[in-house]
Parts: C-alpha cells; structure tokens; sequence
C-alpha cells in the first residue's frame, strides 16, 4: 500500500518534468489527464478509511471533468487552430527542467517546517503538491502560447487539488467544487477566446496580443 | 561467499563480448532478420589478435598506449562494480568516485589518441564524445552520490544493497539513459554505421588496427558490461540471501538489461544532435530528483 502510494507521487513529479520539458502539446494534454487519474486515485487512497457519499461524489465529478471533459475541449481547440508544438517558448526546454528541479528543492524545503501529523498521508504529499503547483504557474510564465498557458492553469489546479488532499480531511464540497467549477468555466471560456483569437489574428501568440490597438 | 565474487569476474571476463552479440541478436529479431551469431565478437576478436598493427608515422606513443589503457580500465571497472547483491572483488568506501574517474581516464585517452592521428574526422567524434561525456558524468555521479546518501556508504557495493524500493526505478532508469550515452548505444550514437553525421565513437577508433583494435573492442565490452551490471544491480530485488542465487538473479537482471538495450534500439532512431543534450540532461535531472526525494 504504501509503496503503492510513493509510486504514485513519484510518478506525479516525473509526469510534471515531462509538461514543463515537453514542447508538443497532445502529449501535455494526455499527461493531464493521466495527472488527473493519478490525484483521484490517491484521494481516493488517503481517504480510504472514511469514504462519505460526497467524496465519492466529488472524485466522480473531478474524474470525469479532469480526465474526459476538460481534455476534450483542449483537443478540439488544438486541431481546430491546427497548433501542434509550442515553438518559442521564453525559457528553453533546458532551463525549463533546470529550474523545475530548483522548484522541487524550494518546495521541499518550504514544506519541511510545516508537519502534517494529523493526516496519514506521508510526508512526501505536500512538497510534491506545491511542486505541481509551481509548475503549473512556471508553465503559465514561461511560455507564449495561449493554450499552453491554459494548460498551465490546469497543472496549477491540480497543484491546488493536490494541496487540499494534503491538508484537509474534510474538505467541504462546496469549495471543491466551485474550484472545479471555476477551471471548467475557465478553460471553457478560454478555449472559445484561443480559438477566436486564432480565427481572427492568424495566431495564439500572447506576446503579440499586448501591442493590438484600434485604428 | 568469496568464490561467487570471483566468479563473477571471471564470467564478465569470458561472458562480456557476448553482451554485443545478444544486442545484436534482438535487433535481428525485431527486423525479421536471421542475424550474426551471438559468439560473433570472439572471431572478431580472435581474428583481430592474429593481424600485426599499423600505425601512421604521425602518431606518437600516446596512440599506442591508449587501447591498453582502455582495456586496463575496462578490466579494473568490472572488478569494481557489484552484481546484483553480489559485492564487487575490490570494495573500499568511495570506490564510486574511482568507477567514475577511471572511464574518465579511458575516454581521455581514447580523445587522445583520436587528435594524435591528427585527422580532422577523428578530431570531430573527439569533440562530439568529449560534449556528450560532459553531460553524461554528473548525471552518472549524481545518482551514485544519491545511493550513497540513502544508505550512508559510500561502497557501492554496500549501498546498492541496501536500497529502499521507492527510489530504485528513477535512479535506474538514470543510470540506464547514461550507460547508453557512455557506451555508444543507439539514441546517443550508432555503432553500426559509417556515416559522418552519425558517428561519434566509431569514429575516433577508425585508425586503431590489428591487436589494438581488439584491445579496444574488448575494453568497450567489459565498459558496458559494467554499466550494465551498475543498472541490473538497481532491478534486482532485495532480500535475495544466498550468494548463488543472488548472483543468478544478477545475470537474469543483466540480461533483461541487455535485452532492453537491444529493443531500445530496434524501436528507436537516433537523436538529432542538438537533441541529445537534452536527454542527457534528463538523466541528470532524474538522479536530482531521486537525491532530493533521499535527502528531503
């Protein structure tokens, strides 16, 4: 069980190495949806003892939107605007997975001080979920692309998810839930802006969007 | 006990140009294709001994004493290295650090001796393999150093026996990705052709002939035969007591290592070369992580 459980989180940070590292962005959507696999599989995990009806009810919801809905509107955007790669990103992909270990270290550190006594999660959890999220607000950073800043985003709610997996055995659902409601809305009214964006200007560029003007 | 350590040694001595020849064996297999036989590079070699060397007159003694550096290194890196929970023939604290620096010397020698021949060719592999190493040594001690931390040993036979599980896969895949950039293997280089934009190793021993060319080929079996045995020993599971069986375990390991190189290079074409830095320094990050999850 526990090795089980190391397994995964290990996964969970060598799954974040490959978005930041990786340029394609098919690959970094099927990497979200395994991420978002991983992080139900293991509240379901911690919880295991305890499990009360809207627990289940939320992985059911976090499963299906993070795994099938919202990764669905992602490919759409990305073969309607015919984008495969982000090409010039503003941190190569070099750097990128340099500092990504410098983040992983950061956020080790930063977790040592803060204990987690009342939880049965092992201490591996929390830097591991500040980790993801500072890669998702790196990706966010680091990248010119719309959609690959919206994926950003998304790594960053896992980051979130992952944090309030850590830190609460209670989490109300209300607050679950309009996170979740949040990215949904989110990436949705995201996705429809990229592909206007694209429709009109030729391109999803971010850098280019700040110097459009009227006539 | 001391009998198992023995013979190890002494079947990496007999058994590691065998290793090529299984590589060799599931490319074939993968192509659809018949194949070199397995015992391949023992005729190669045997042939190799029987012809006299020819060196260029503008060689010095450094071209000559290179291939026996390099089969020197090869034969001190297997008695060095430990096979599955078998311990290696010379083990003292820090002896990692001397595993690592003594394919250094090898590589600078074999750099070497490519310059000495003062052929442009020669002189491009050298500056490839040179860039590559640069990249796949702190990927190779990082990792070892990781080991060390996590047992607190610093032989490598001790520390790879007491390993906990969770970390094992990372640090073997790292030392994997470096094994195939030290010993010349497919993403990294292709040993197979003669082209000039592939080739980084082949190259530099192009000039090499007869008993010095079998010196060579021989030093790079027993290389990767060490490699190989560094990662097999991360596979292999703990708790294995008896010595035989452990040291059986260990061959299996090192097959299926052997055999994974083997697919890898069926499935895989070789990198571009702008490419491969990249994936050198994924190793590197790998045992990084592995590191910081030991010493969190």
């Amino acid at each position: 069980m526990n090795s089980i459980f190391n397994f995964l989180v290990i996964l969970l940070i060598l799954l974040n190495f490959r978005l930041i590292s990786s340029s394609r962005l098919m690959p970094c959507i099927h990497v979200l949806v395994i991420q978002a696999l991983i992080l139900s599989g293991v509240a379901w995990m911690t919880h295991q003892g305890h499990m009360s009806l809207h627990l289940y009810f939320m992985l059911v919801v976090n499963v299906f939107l993070k795994a099938a809905v919202l990764p669905w509107m992602l490919t759409r955007v990305v073969q309607k605007n015919i984008i495969s790669r982000e090409l010039d990103p503003l941190v190569g992909y070099s750097p990128s997975l340099i500092i990504g270990v410098v983040l992983l270290g950061i956020s080790v550190m930063i977790s040592r001080p803060l204990s987690l006594s009342h939880t049965l999660i092992e201490d591996l959890f929390l830097p591991v979920s500040l980790f993801t999220l500072f890669s998702g607000l790196f990706m966010i950073i680091a990248r010119k692309k719309a959609i690959t800043q919206v994926l950003g985003y998304m790594v960053m709610e896992n980051g979130i998810y992952t944090f309030g997996v850590a830190m609460a055995i209670h989490e109300p659902l209300i607050v679950e839930l309009s996170v979740l409601l949040d990215v949904f809305v989110a990436v949705l009214i995201m996705g429809v802006a990229i592909f206007h964006i694209s429709r009109e200007f030729n391109h999803i560029d971010t850098d280019r969007l700040s110097v459009l003007r009227d006539l | 006990m001391r009998f198992t350590i023995f013979f190890h040694v002494i079947a990496a001595f007999i058994l590691s140009p065998m290793i090529p020849g299984i590589i060799n064996k599931v490319k074939a297999f993968f192509a659809g294709r018949k194949g070199k036989p397995v015992l391949q590079m023992y005729y190669d070699l045997a042939k190799l001994v029987q012809k006299g060397a020819v060196y260029s007159r503008t060689t010095t003694w450094i071209f000559q004493i290179s291939p026996l550096v390099t089969a020197a290194v090869g034969i001190i890196g297997v008695m060095l290295v430990p096979l599955g929970n078998t311990p290696g023939l010379l083990a003292f604290s820090g002896d990692y650090i001397l595993l690592v620096y003594l394919f250094g010397v090898s590589r600078f020698f074999t750099v070497l001796a490519a310059l000495d021949t003062g052929s442009p060719f020669e002189g491009m592999g050298a500056s490839r393999e040179v860039q590559f190493a640069l990249l796949a040594e702190p990927a190779l001690l990082l990792g070892l150093c990781a080991l060390s931390a996590l047992s607190g040993e610093t032989s490598m036979n001790t520390m790879v026996i007491s390993l906990q599980a969770g970390t094992r896969p990372v640090l073997a895949c790292a030392i994997f990705i470096v094994l195939l950039a030290e010993n010349a293997r497919i993403p990294f280089d292709d040993p197979t052709t003669h082209l000039e934009l592939t080739m980084v190793h082949e190259v530099m021993i192009l000039d090499h002939s007869g008993p010095d060319l079998a010196l060579i080929e021989y030093g790079s079996a027993l290389k990767l035969w060490a490699y190989g045995s560094l990662t097999a020993s991360l596979i292999v599971p703990q708790g294995i007591l008896s010595p035989w069986a452990s040291l059986g375990a260990g061959f299996v390991a090192l097959l299926f290592v052997t055999v994974t190189v083997g697919v890898i290079e069926s499935i895989m074409a070789r990198l571009r070369l702008i490419r491969i830095p990249q994936l050198l320094v994924g190793a590197t990050i790998l045992s990084l992580i592995s590191l910081i999850l030991i010493i969190r």
